[in-house]
């Protein structure tokens, strides 16, 4: 019906929905406000559904393209089309961002048209830079984005809110202005900027390996990878609970996107020249990152780094391609590392955006966030404890959950590259059951000790429908992660197949 | 045919699930009464469903079917499908699962009776036997794993029932994380298996392990190791930390934290079982690598005796069990390592009543008692108690394998199996085990003295309040003595020596190692074998245990202390369970946390943040204020620069 436009509506309808949230006045009509970002939340999810319904799994081309001419001069164009991963993060965005507005429901008082608003915008932002086809369109949102996310943790974070908003801004600005160059640098080349065109530009190794490495920067600071990974724990801890959620759900996802949408692709050789690089890093991230985790006192910390942990994860199954396909000399065996890092992400903007909403509850009760301040908030919040312990146990990559079959699959594949590379991986099976069980019974389990939790309410209301929703999402991936697999099959066999492809110029 | 299979299975594996949800989600709303009648019902239905299939497999010989339900990934070249194996080893298993399960749904009735988290447990167990029946139904490694580490999951969230008690806590989060360092290993040989075989299907596996057997893979470089023995034993890893073998048997005492219904199912007779299990079910892949069945049987055998003598040093009575649960393990384990795995899977079966029976008897025994479980405390409380009295005899004579009690034919067997067997070890194994039968009825008849004979020793308010188990409670303990007393009496034969053995098909061992088929020559049936007892030394050695027990604790009660002042130092090497837990505790947990805080503190704030991140900024401000610093804006500060600057220009030009 309007299948030849539903990109742009899920660009422009959250933020038209913003717009009119912003107009809505001030927090005297906050209530209406809530229910703009509600509907628009639900609208924009729905919008979803003729996306998937409609998306044709058995092609890689990109789909529902759309193509207006911006700046001709430049041949710079509105160009919009998605594949497999990108419907796929593009859902999981809408579906994130329905969770945000929920939890903040209750929690966010002040200047909450603003917050409707920051978020809505946000969400429309970060579905376009999935959706973009284009590279300065891409990077258009990409760099707007992190405005309301600043905003967002500058205004509604809690005390040491502009040392994190700073931080979060510089380092992801400074990443993001390398990529600009190298995409400068092939516009020179190709004359244009469409992203498919780069694919087939032909590049030395040396130029491969200056744009990969500029790419890296940019990605690397986003996913965050080691040891570019300290404005993360920061960020999350300042940012207020719908912030962490669509941090460590989404944005953290954008580069491990970049690296699918354009390092692979783009510089196949120089990735396969690197992958060690790739490889180690991200091992750091698993084993390292979540030794750190075990160290944490402050709840969101002890998240945030094992979301690094998990990323790392992600970042793995990405980089893992080369040497699986060297080693068995088949491409279909390469399949199961990038499904892997796919549903990874996915699963990851579950488990820890219900962490982050639990502990966001939690904080909103108690004002803290320090482990020791808690113990024993199962006697007064059974339910809570109850889906705070689905959500740790797809952190800890439980089968049955989302959470593992990521871990599985990487895992799995990890021991067709290397066994060491699969040794340390695996590593995360204890690291991880380590830092968030422990946790949790440091929180949930125990007698009442202190008067602040003794006076705990259960959750209720909108929390309850929030985490049945991600609970239920989590649960089915787990049991049936074939439903996500048919969305990936043909876009990440495609992927593979220009990753392979050499693009050296014969000299 | 394949349909009712199809159908009966489902059932059998989503009775408890249905039972599991409805008594976690709606069990406010159904109270207490409907809770347990709706999920004995549906445990019943599985336990009945699972006798057919028993009939199916075990008698009438209906050939191995593998069944797929749904396929849970597809990726690239390999499949992973959800679906059942069902063959003699599944249906024998399920059985003796849903068996003990309905039979300890019951006992709950009366033993978390007054406790606030009832319907909570009910969904637990359920959910529990669920997972179980997924573990050992599986037609694939993948289901398996979700089978094997979903029992550790309920094991955590029953071991940690009690979520307001510490030691709850310490002990369920322990249990967790010493059985992920088993699973570690599982995934890993998993991921070896899918690597070299392509496919995690067990059937696809098995025909392809022979052509295996010659595959070689280095890990160091250098090293060549065939890949079936680097699987195998990774696989035992996860046998190792499941089935508390040592070293990660450390987890399984702690877990007696949890409340007694479960230590009875989950700690003794069934998910610590699986490791016993799964190297059964991979019989195909161990029987081609000597060194990992030498591997095994060497854990084996050392966990049979140095676990159980822990046992005779412990005051708490669960705890006796929890250690006596230990060395049986070791027992089947190490049957396993002699490609006897009839045997250990008898053992499995007889052990999962009489175990069972044990852990009711005692939980039985702590109701008496209101929750005390310290023997010290307990004495003479057989005219208390007969029905409990007589069942935990009768569960301890079969522990300590006295003819004709089940555990005697299943244990004889193994302690047999080793004896014959030429596998590198197998001399050592021999000599652990037969030791291992003397301890073993010394601490079963310790417990035994010290509980129901002798002085009373309990408090006058205690000793006022004792009387026998309401029959919820008893009736389960009598349902577990009577095949405690005779199962192995009816099945040693049929499982051991016949042809096709009940198990049949399921099992697989090469010829040259078949201990069983040599052993079935000079078997002449179950009374044979019976009188054959009296001249074995195994039946000796636990003969003298009993009497030396009733010695020491009826008779002359000073000796053991005197023997423990002697010799002091064995004493406390065995109190403090050979140092395990303190290295553990003192080197693996704190040094983790000691390099975490370093990573943490040192390489991560002070390094990476402090020192790059917020390092490059305050050099930034520092040349910046270097900067700002000329501009003062004062006239003369700019004219006196500019001749100075026209100093050096003309010097360098005239010089």
């Amino acid at each position: 019906m309007f299948s030849h436009i539903v990109l742009s509506l899920l660009i422009w309808v959250p933020m038209l929905g913003g717009v009119l949230a912003l107009a809505s006045g001030g927090d005297s009509n906050a209530d209406r406000a809530r229910v703009i970002g509600l509907i628009t939340a639900v609208v924009t999810l729905l919008l979803c559904v003729p996306m998937i319904v409609g998306f044709d799994t058995n092609t890689a081309q990109m789909q529902f393209r759309e193509h207006l001419a911006w700046i001709p001069a430049y041949n710079i164009n509105y160009d919009l089309g998605v594949d497999g991963i990108s419907v796929t993060l593009i859902t999981l965005t809408a579906f994130t961002t329905l969770a945000v507005i929920f939890s903040s429901w209750n929690t966010i008082n002040t200047r909450v048209a603003q917050f409707m608003a920051n978020f809505l915008i946000m969400q429309g932002l970060m579905i376009g830079v999935f959706a973009a086809m284009d590279s300065v369109l891409f990077y258009v949102f990409w760099e707007a984005m992190l405005i309301p996310m600043y905003l967002s943790i500058g205004i509604w974070g809690s005390d040491n809110r502009s040392y994190a908003s700073i931080k979060f801004f510089l380092y992801t600005f400074l990443g993001s202005a390398l990529m600009l160059a190298a995409l400068l640098y092939m516009h020179n080349k190709t004359d244009s900027f469409s992203i498919i065109k780069f694919y087939s530009l032909k590049l030395t190794e040396t130029q491969q390996n200056l744009i990969f490495l500029a790419f890296l920067f940019a990605f690397a600071v986003k996913v965050p990878m080691w040891p570019v990974h300290t404005w993360l724990p920061d960020a999350h801890t300042e940012a207020p609970a719908g912030g962490s959620v669509v941090l460590a759900a989404l944005m953290l996802k954008m580069g491990v996107y970049g690296f699918l949408r354009f390092s692979l692709p783009i510089t196949p050789d120089a990735c396969r020249a690197l992958d060690w690089l790739m490889i180690v890093l991200s091992l750091i991230a698993v084993v390292y990152v979540g030794l750190v985790a075990i160290a944490q006192t402050d709840m969101k910390k002890l998240i945030a780094y094992s979301s690094i942990a998990h990323m790392g994860f992600a970042t793995l199954g990405c980089f893992l391609i080369f040497a699986i396909v060297k080693h068995t000399g088949s491409m279909p065996d390469a399949y199961m590392s990038l499904e892997g890092g796919m549903v990874q992400m996915v699963s990851h903007a579950f488990s820890s955006g219900a962490m982050f909403i639990g502990v966001g509850i939690l904080y909103d009760r108690m004002q803290t966030r320090n482990i020791h301040d808690f113990g024993g908030v199962a006697n007064r919040m059974p339910l809570l404890a109850t889906f705070f312990m689905l959500f740790a146990m797809s952190n800890v990559g439980l089968p049955g959950t989302s959470g593992f079959v990521g871990e599985f699959m990487i895992i799995l594949s990890g021991f067709k590259a290397d066994f060491w590379v699969m040794f340390f991986a695996a590593s995360t099976l204890i690291l991880s059951a380590a830092y968030t069980l422990w946790m949790y019974k440091r929180v949930f389990f125990g007698k009442v000790e202190s008067d602040d939790v003794a006076r705990l309410t259960d959750i209720h209301g909108n929390e309850i429908i929030v985490f049945s929703l991600l609970a239920f999402a989590t649960l089915f991936i787990g049991v049936y992660p074939e439903a996500l697999l048919k969305l990936l099959h043909a876009s990440i066999g495609n992927i593979l197949v220009l990753a392979h492809y050499t693009k050296l110029l014969a000299v | 045919m394949k349909e009712t299979l199809y159908y009966t299975s489902l059932a059998i594996i989503l009775a408890p699930l249905v039972g599991a949800t409805l008594a976690g989600f709606w069990g406010k709303t159904l109270g207490r009464t409907w809770t347990h009648r709706v999920t004995i019902f549906c445990v019943g239905v599985a336990f009945v469903l699972s006798l057919f299939m028993c009939k199916l497999f075990l008698l009438d010989k209906f050939p191995t079917t593998s069944i797929n339900i749904y396929a849970w990934a597809i990726s690239g070249s390999f499949h992973f499908n959800v679906g059942f194996l069902l063959d003699p080893l599944t249906a024998f298993m399920i059985a003796t699962v849903t068996f003990v399960s309905l039979l300890v749904h019951i006992y709950t009735i009366g033993y978390m009776a007054d406790d606030e988290g009832y319907q909570r447990f009910f969904s637990y167990i359920s959910l529990f036997t669920f997972m179980m029946l997924m573990l050992v139904m599986a037609n694939n490694f993948m289901q398996l794993f979700f089978g094997w580490e979903g029992v550790g999951l309920v094991s955590y969230l029953l071991i940690g029932f009690w979520f307001k008690r510490e030691s709850a806590n310490f002990g369920s989060l322990k249990a967790f994380i010493v059985n992920r360092v088993g699973d570690f290993g599982f995934i890993l040989g998993i991921a070896a298996i899918l690597d070299y075989f392509g496919t995690v299907d067990y059937q696809q596996v098995f025909t392809q392990a022979g052509s295996m057997s010659h595959h070689t893979l280095s890990i160091w470089p250098g090293a060549h190791w065939s890949v079936i023995t680097v699987i195998c034993i990774l696989l035992f890893i996860g046998a190792m930390g499941k089935s508390a073998q040592m070293p990660l048997h450390v987890w399984l005492p702690e877990s007696m934290e949890g409340p007694t219904p479960i230590s009875a199912l989950i700690h003794a007779a069934t998910m610590v079982t699986a490791g016993v299990y799964m190297v059964s079910r991979m019989s195909p892949l161990y029987e081609y690598s000597q060194v990992a069945l030498s591997f095994v049987l060497i854990i084996g055998a050392s966990g049979a005796l140095f676990t159980g003598i822990i046992g005779v040093v412990q005051n708490d009575i669960k705890r006796v069990v929890a250690y006596s649960t230990l060395s049986q393990l070791g027992y089947m384990i190490a049957a396993l390592g002699v490609s006897a795995f009839s045997a250990g899977m008898f053992h499995l079966m007889t052990h999962a009543c009489f175990k069972a029976l044990l852990f009711l008897a005692a939980g039985s025994v702590i109701i008496a008692m209101h929750h005390d479980q310290d023997m010290r405390n307990m004495g003479g409380l057989r005219k208390y108690m007969p029905i409990t009295y007589v069942c935990f005899l009768i569960g301890g004579l079969a522990l300590s394998a006295i003819p004709p009690f089940a555990g005697y034919y299943s244990k004889d067997a193994i302690i047999e199996a080793i004896h014959a067997s030429n596998v590198p070890g197998s001399t050592y194994a021999y000599y652990c085990v037969l030791f291992g039968a003397f301890i073993t009825a010394l601490y079963t008849f310790r417990a035994f003295f010290l509980t129901f004979h002798g002085k009373e020793r309990m408090d006058e308010n205690t000793r006022g309040s004792l009387k026998e188990s309401p029959w919820v409670v008893w009736l389960p303990l009598v349902a577990l003595a009577i095949p405690s007393t005779i199962i192995g009496f009816i099945v040693v034969g049929p499982i051991l020596y016949a042809k096709p053995s009940l198990l049949g098909s399921s099992i697989f061992v090469l010829p040259s190692q078949n201990i069983l088929q040599k052993m079935a020559a000079d078997y002449h049936g179950p009374w044979a074998t019976f009188l054959h007892a009296f001249k074995t030394l195994p039946f000796w050695f636990a003969l003298s245990g009993v009497v030396v027990a009733w010695l020491f604790y009826l008779v002359y009660t000073d000796i053991p202390a005197k023997l423990t002042q002697r010799c002091q130092w064995l004493y406390s090497l065995i109190v403090n369970k050979y140092g395990f837990d303190d290295f553990n505790q003192l080197v693996l947990t704190n040094g983790t946390t000691r390099i975490a805080r370093w990573f943490f503190y040192i390489a991560d704030v002070k390094f990476i943040d402090d020192f790059f991140v917020n390092g490059t900024g305050r050099v930034i401000n520092w040349v910046s204020k270097m900067a700002r610093m000329s501009q003062t804006g004062y006239l003369y500060h700019y004219a006196f620069a500019m001749i100075i600057g026209l100093l050096i220009f003309l010097g360098w030009i005239l010089l």
